[in-house]
């Protein structure tokens, strides 16, 4: 317990993202994610990082992408309007297969909606926000520890598959404080170097894996980036084989590899009647509301979603084929999870709790839905 | 021992309320407990009310938010008129002896302290949310006194620890008139 420190879930991003190894940061700041940047200014410079803070969202993204191409773990944070203005370049980053980390602290929208409260109404904007076939990777943590261990994630997934990752969690979340270790990361992951000699580089001729080696600018590897569709030299191309071809490998080399991104937490499902299936901060009512029910002798169970995208269809069908249960999802949206979960659940087994006043769901609410789709 | 304590403490933006929850979470912390922190405000940096919200306990928490308010500070009328509601049968309110408590559900133990005659008597009135650390604390024996302590210290600005401890050895004097 002794070591176990106070912190807000918004430095906890702070603490996983340096311990990731991120050495810039450029942001503009905006409730309710202001203090990952508070922070950022205050740490950076003493790891010999950098914090910028820049004119806006376009140009915060942007600069972020720039220092990782430059072969930096880079970052930027923000919240649903600045969201919105980084869009153009996630798209970028992730058609030229540029690493970066970026943290949406959802609040109520649309527009300026609601700046000091939580919603978690961006959740399928982080999936389709921007615009073509696109690969995203998007992790959901619920509480202070979540965030720390989750932050870390995403730069180990980002810079393993050459990909944009969107950690995104509520206001709640992110203003919450909670006793946390800030254990040092079992593994620290760092992208592919070329193997080849300059002259023979192609920087997206990809392997078998399907993710290229992009060489750091100023290491010697000079080398083309557009976001046109290019070939594997990096210059833009009009040969429908080679477009076909790079969307299939960039979004392909996530779905291949979804056993290694997808992260869940299955509580008590494997007899349950009802599961209630929640990501952000309505796991916490969620967790508090099935304890109680296993405790009255209720047959519920907990799906706590920790990568949103790609979503974790395949465990959705597995537990429903064998349980046959019911799934309870609370979300503080007008109802953007349970469309995705009707995928793989027939819609007449999802009862929805949905509230995005800017309010927590509190366990009365669950509990109450819960009790009727058990009746 | 098993504790419990859904706190709220509220009053008027940059008061110091939320400061105060979580100078209250980390000595609670340092205690053994479980605690989480959570707050409620608006978009103005100063006015309206805000509440910050600390669950203690000696159980595993998942929901953050105050549910039966068993100890609840409120600095200004308005966050009584808004929060008052949320008191459980029983619970401990820590208010000014200016604020009208008329309101307050039966059952509830009202504790009316000099908390802004006394603040204004100090060196900056600001340090109010400390004192009333030292109120409540004393009235509802919540974290240990040395870990209550040694939180505002790591907490306050450096410059301003020492008017903290007066306005915190204050808060105790009056708690200890109190109970």
């Amino acid at each position: 317990m002794a070591n176990k420190k106070l912190i807000q879930g918004n430095e906890a991003c702070v603490e996983g993202a340096l311990a990731a190894g991120v050495r810039f940061f450029a942001g503009y700041p905006i409730t309710p994610s202001t203090e990952i940047a508070e922070g950022m200014a205050e740490r950076l410079p003493l790891v010999g990082g950098a914090f910028i803070q820049m004119e806006d969202e376009i140009a915060s993204i942007a600069a972020a992408i720039g220092a990782s191409i430059a072969g930096v773990k880079a970052m930027t944070a923000t919240s649903g309007p600045g969201f919105s203005l980084m869009q153009e370049n996630i798209g970028f980053a992730a058609m030229t297969e540029i690493p970066v980390v970026v943290v949406d602290v959802c609040r109520g929208g649309p527009s300026t909606g609601t700046p000091t409260k939580g919603s978690q109404s961006d959740f399928m904007q982080t999936r389709w926000g921007t615009h073509g076939d696109h690969p995203v990777i998007v992790l959901t943590p619920s509480s202070v520890q979540e965030v720390y261990d989750e932050t870390i994630r995403a730069f180990n997934l980002a810079e393993k598959y050459m990909v944009p990752v969107i950690l995104l969690y509520d206001e709640v979340v992110g203003h919450m404080r909670e006793g946390v270790v800030l254990t040092k990361p079992e593994e620290i992951i760092e992208r592919k170097k070329p193997s080849v000699k300059p002259e023979d580089y192609r920087p997206y001729a990809a392997a078998e894996d399907m993710i290229p080696a992009l060489a750091p600018f100023g290491t010697g590897y000079r080398y083309h980036i557009t976001g046109l569709s290019h070939d594997e030299t990096g210059f833009p191309t009009g040969n429908p084989k080679a477009i076909q071809g790079l969307l299939e490998r960039i979004c392909g080399k996530i779905e291949a590899n979804r056993h290694d991104i997808i992260k869940y937490n299955a509580f008590d499902v494997d007899d349950a009647e009802a599961v209630i299936l929640a990501f952000g901060s309505p796991v916490r009512t969620a967790r508090h509301v099935q304890k109680e029910a296993r405790a009255r002798g209720k047959k519920v169970g907990l799906f706590q979603i920790l990568t949103a995208w790609p979503f974790p269809h395949e465990a959705l069908q597995e537990i429903y084929a064998k349980t046959q249960a019911s799934f309870v999802i609370p979300e503080m949206t007008l109802g953007q999870l349970a469309d995705e979960v009707s995928k793989s659940v027939p819609r007449d087994k999802i009862y929805s709790v949905l509230r995005n006043d800017g309010e927590m769901i509190t366990p009365a609410q669950l509990e109450e839905a819960v009790r009727r789709v058990l009746e | 021992m098993n504790k419990n304590w859904e706190v709220i403490i509220s009053g008027s933006g940059g008061q110091g309320a939320i400061l105060a929850g979580i100078i209250l979470a980390e000595a609670a912390l340092a205690d053994g407990y479980n605690v989480i922190q959570t707050q409620s405000y608006g978009p103005e940096a100063r006015g309206g009310a805000s509440r910050a919200e600390v669950l203690i306990s000696s159980e595993a928490l998942a929901y953050p938010k105050v549910q039966n308010c068993n100890l609840m500070v409120a600095m200004t009328q308005e966050s009584l008129n808004k929060y008052g509601g949320m008191l459980a049968p029983g619970a401990i309110l820590v208010t000014d002896e200016e604020i009208d408590t008329s309101s307050v559900p039966d059952g509830v133990i009202v504790h009316k302290a000099p908390i802004f005659a006394t603040a204004a008597r100090l060196p900056r009135p600001m340090v109010a949310n400390i004192m009333v650390l030292g109120i409540m604390n004393t009235v509802a024996n919540v974290v240990s006194p040395e870990h209550l302590q040694a939180a505002i210290q790591a907490r306050v600005p450096a410059a301003t620890i020492q008017l903290n401890m007066e306005a915190l050895a204050k808060g105790i004097e009056i708690g200890q008139q109190l109970v």
